[in-house]
């Protein structure tokens, strides 16, 4: 699904409710990536951090969503994306975030492992709304 | 899509094609483990040369089926980790462990040749 935003940048959101949907939004997010003049290398970063997001959304809420969009801050580029779902939300985020931390008898590298590919994190979590990830990783 | 898998002597080839899903994974772990017994295999090779993405899921999956075949009798040898995707799985924290890896099929080959000689060679 492709709509506009008012700087023109194309904006694009995958419904995610399967494991298959993953491959969709991670592909999706390197094209957006290699649009921007992204390195290979930058692109698989880029890939890989929708990846492990998209497995958390299907992993422990079901289904949600992965918004993709350009931004721009100067002349530099960057790619945000946002993982968002209406699951139970994380209990403690500090501890989620933390490496080694896994409650569902995963390696526990995946938030924390994202943090670290990507410029910016930012997580908002609760019971009602679920849980939004947004990280933006800039063009070098 | 599923995994190819082929049989050459007494090795199993499986040529990852494309960006694979969970579920391919899953499929191409439980072929593996039927193949190696049904041909009695000695050594397998998991080619990821075309594989975009190797995030944490792959990553264990890959290594769980590199240890369950080892239980079955051969050994595994995951060849084709392309640079940009070694470089995104060590960013993250990552690891193989103690599975053996190779620049390519060639080298997965001689590998595989140079261990099972080594294990026929000892009494």
């Amino acid at each position: 699904m492709r709509e506009q935003n008012p700087d023109g940048d194309a904006e694009y959101c995958v419904p995610v409710a399967s494991v298959n949907d993953i491959v969709t939004a991670r592909l999706q997010g390197r094209a957006l990536a290699e649009r921007l003049g992204f390195s290979p290398g930058e692109a698989t970063l880029v890939a890989t951090a929708i990846s492990e997001l998209a497995r958390n959304i299907v992993q422990y809420a079901g289904s949600g969503d992965i918004l993709l969009r350009s931004t721009t801050n100067g002349t530099r580029r960057g790619v945000v994306v946002v993982a968002r779902d209406r699951g139970p939300g994380i209990a403690d985020l500090k501890l989620a975030v933390r490496s080694g931390y896994s409650t569902s008898g995963g390696l526990g590298l995946g938030l924390p492992g994202v943090r670290r590919i990507v410029d910016d994190f930012q997580i908002v979590s609760n019971r009602q709304d679920g849980t939004t990830v947004t990280v933006t990783k800039w063009r070098i | 899509m599923a995994v190819p898998i082929l049989k050459q002597s007494q090795y199993l080839i499986a040529t990852i094609q494309s960006a694979l899903s969970d579920e391919d994974l899953v499929a191409l772990q439980a072929a593996l483990v039927e193949k190696v017994g049904k041909f009695r295999s000695r050594g397998v090779i998991v080619d990821v040369t075309a594989l975009d993405v190797l995030d944490s899921f792959a990553s264990r999956t890959l290594r769980d089926i590199a240890h369950i075949i080892r239980l079955r009798g051969a050994e595994t040898v995951i060849v084709g980790v392309q640079p940009e995707v070694a470089f995104a799985m060590v960013q993250l924290g990552i690891t193989l462990e103690k599975v053996p890896t190779a620049l390519d099929l060639e080298e997965g080959l001689a590998y595989l040749g140079k261990k099972l000689q080594h294990a026929r060679a000892e009494p």
